[in-house]
C-alpha cells in the first residue's frame, strides 16, 4: 500500500496535485467570463448589418473551430508573445515584457471558447422574438435594460445546455496549458511520476480529480438549467 | 509605411521556409491521416459493443459500458494519453512477458491505441442516441409483419438510425482531425509534431500559421463533403418533407 504514503504521506505528492487541481479550476474558470463574454460579443456582431463584419466573425469562427486547440494555444502563445516583443522594439520600451503562462493559457483558451460559444449565442440570440425587444421599448425601458430584464432571461434558458458542453470542453482542454511550462494538474501529475517513477498512479490521480470535476459540473449544469428553465413547463 | 506592411507579410508568411521544410509538413500530414483514419475506424467497431453492451438489460454489462464511456468522456485526452504511453513503460517487464512491448513501446500505437479508445466512448454515444430515437412503434410494425429480429435490426432500425447519426459521426471525425494533435506531445512526428519539430529549427512563427491553413483546410473539405453525404443518403426525407 505504498501508493497512499506517496500521496498522502508527509513527502507525498498529495499537495502537489491539490495545487496543480486548484490551478487548473482556477485557469477554467478565469476563462468563463472572457471566453464567454467575447464569444457573445461576436454573436452579435454576426447578427449586424454590415456584411463585413459579418464575414470577419464568421472567418473568426471557422479559424479557430477548423484548427486543433493545441495548434491554437501555441498561435496565440507564441504569436502574442512575438507580436509584444515587435511592438515594444518599435516603440524603443526598455522594459522586457513577458506573457507569463497563467495569461497566456487564459488569453489562448478565451479565444477558442469565444469561437465556439458565439454559436451557441447565435442560436439563442435568434430564438428571442423580435417583438419582446419592441415590447420592452413599448414599456419605456432603455436598451440595456431591455437587454437584462427581458432578452436574457429568454436567451439564456436556450444557450445554457450548449454553454456546459463547451464549459467540459474547457475544463479538459486547460490540460493542453501544461505544455507551457504551467502546473496545472495534468502538468503536477507528470512532475509527481518523473520524480518517482509511477506514472500509472499519478496519471490516475489526475484522472480521477479531472473525473470528479466533470461530474460535478454535470449536476451544477442540470441544477442550474432548471432554475433557468423555472416558469417553463 | 510599404516598409512595414512587407515586413508583417514576411512575419505571417515566410515562403522560404515552406521550400526548405514543406516535404516535412506533407509526411506529418501522412501520420495524421494515417492515425485517424485507423482510429476512427477501429472506434467505430468498439463503439458498436460499447453501445451494445450500455443497451443490454445485464446491469453489469451497462454499468461497465457507463463507466467506460464517462471515464473517456470526462478526463482530458492528453491524460489518457499519458497515462498508456508513460504507464506502459512502468509495466514494461510484464507487456514483454506477454509479447506486447513492441506495441507500446511506439508513440505511434500508443496515440491510436488511445485515440481508438477514446473515440469508441463519444461514438458509443452518438449510436445509442440514434438507435434510441428510432420509434418504437417502427420495431413492432417490423414484428407485426413477422420480420426475424436481424431482419427488423437489418432493415428497420439501422437504416434509420444511421442517418441520424451520420452528422454528428462527421463532426466525431473532425474534432479526432483536431484531437491527434496531442500525439505531438508524445514525440509522434504527425502534423503538429513537424510544425513543432520546424518551429524548435527555425523558430519562425509562420510556421505555425501554415500548420493552421493545413488543418483548416482539412477540416473544411471533410465538413463539405460530409455535407454531400448526408445530402445523399437523405435525399428521400428531403423529398417526404416537400
Amino acid at each position: 500500500m505504498d501508493w497512499l504514503g506517496l500521496i498522502f504521506g508527509p513527502d507525498g505528492w498529495g499537495g502537489l496535485l491539490l495545487n496543480g487541481a486548484i490551478v487548473t479550476i482556477l485557469l477554467a474558470l478565469t476563462t468563463i467570463p472572457f471566453g464567454f463574454g467575447f464569444g457573445l460579443a461576436l454573436a452579435v456582431l454576426k447578427l449586424s448589418k454590415s456584411g463585413i463584419v459579418r464575414g470577419l466573425c464568421e472567418g473568426y469562427t471557422t479559424f479557430f473551430r477548423g484548427i486543433p486547440d493545441l495548434l491554437s494555444l501555441f498561435i496565440v502563445y507564441f504569436g502574442l508573445q512575438a507580436l509584444i516583443d515587435r511592438l515594444s522594439s518599435a516603440l524603443q520600451l526598455t522594459t522586457h515584457i513577458e506573457l507569463g503562462p497563467f495569461v497566456a493559457g487564459v488569453i489562448a483558451l478565451s479565444v477558442v471558447v469565444a469561437a465556439y460559444s458565439s454559436e451557441v449565442w447565435v442560436a439563442a440570440l435568434k430564438s428571442v422574438p423580435r417583438g419582446q425587444q419592441e415590447a420592452g421599448q413599448a414599456l419605456g425601458l432603455d436598451r440595456w435594460k431591455t437587454f437584462a430584464l427581458v432578452t436574457w432571461p429568454q436567451l439564456i434558458r436556450v444557450a445554457l445546455p450548449g454553454l456546459g458542453n463547451i464549459w467540459m470542453v474547457l475544463l479538459k482542454d486547460t490540460s493542453l496549458v501544461s505544455t507551457l511550462a504551467l502546473v496545472d494538474l495534468l502538468r503536477a501529475a507528470s512532475e509527481a511520476s518523473k520524480n518517482t517513477t509511477r506514472p500509472i498512479l499519478f496519471y490516475s490521480a489526475a484522472a480521477a480529480i479531472y473525473l470528479i470535476f466533470s461530474i460535478v459540473s454535470g449536476l451544477v449544469q442540470t441544477r442550474l438549467e432548471k432554475r433557468a428553465n423555472r416558469g417553463f413547463a | 509605411m510599404l516598409q512595414t506592411a512587407q515586413d508583417f507579410l514576411s512575419f505571417i508568411f515566410n515562403f522560404d521556409l515552406l521550400q526548405e521544410y514543406g516535404w516535412r509538413l506533407v509526411a506529418g500530414l501522412k501520420i495524421t491521416f494515417e492515425v485517424v483514419t485507423i482510429s476512427v475506424l477501429i472506434g467505430f467497431v468498439l463503439s458498436y459493443f460499447v453501445c451494445s453492451a450500455r443497451m443490454s438489460r445485464n446491469v453489469i454489462l451497462s454499468g461497465a459500458a457507463v463507466a467506460y464511456s464517462t471515464f473517456f468522456r470526462g478526463t482530458p485526452l492528453l491524460c489518457q494519453l499519458y497515462l498508456v504511453y508513460y504507464g506502459a513503460g512502468e509495466i514494461r517487464p510484464f507487456l514483454t512477458d506477454v509479447g506486447l512491448w513492441w506495441f507500446f513501446r511506439d508513440a505511434y500505437y500508443c496515440c491510436i491505441f488511445t485515440f481508438s479508445l477514446n473515440t469508441a466512448a463519444y461514438q458509443s454515444e452518438i449510436l445509442r442516441g440514434a438507435l434510441s430515437s428510432v420509434p418504437k412503434g417502427q420495431i413492432e410494425a417490423g414484428a407485426s409483419l413477422g420480420l426475424s429480429t436481424y431482419r427488423i435490426a437489418r432493415h428497420i432500425v439501422w437504416p434509420q438510425a444511421f442517418l441520424i447519426a451520420l452528422r454528428p459521426l462527421g463532426n466525431e471525425l473532425i474534432s479526432m482531425i483536431k484531437a491527434s494533435a496531442l500525439a505531438a506531445i508524445v514525440t509522434l512526428l504527425d502534423l503538429m509534431g513537424q510544425t513543432r519539430f520546424i518551429f524548435a529549427r527555425t523558430f519562425d512563427f509562420s510556421v505555425y500559421l501554415y500548420a493552421a491553413v493545413i488543418y483548416l483546410a482539412i477540416v473544411e473539405l471533410i465538413r463539405r463533403v460530409w455535407g454531400r453525404i448526408d445530402k445523399a443518403f437523405s435525399r428521400h426525407v428531403i423529398a417526404a418533407a416537400r
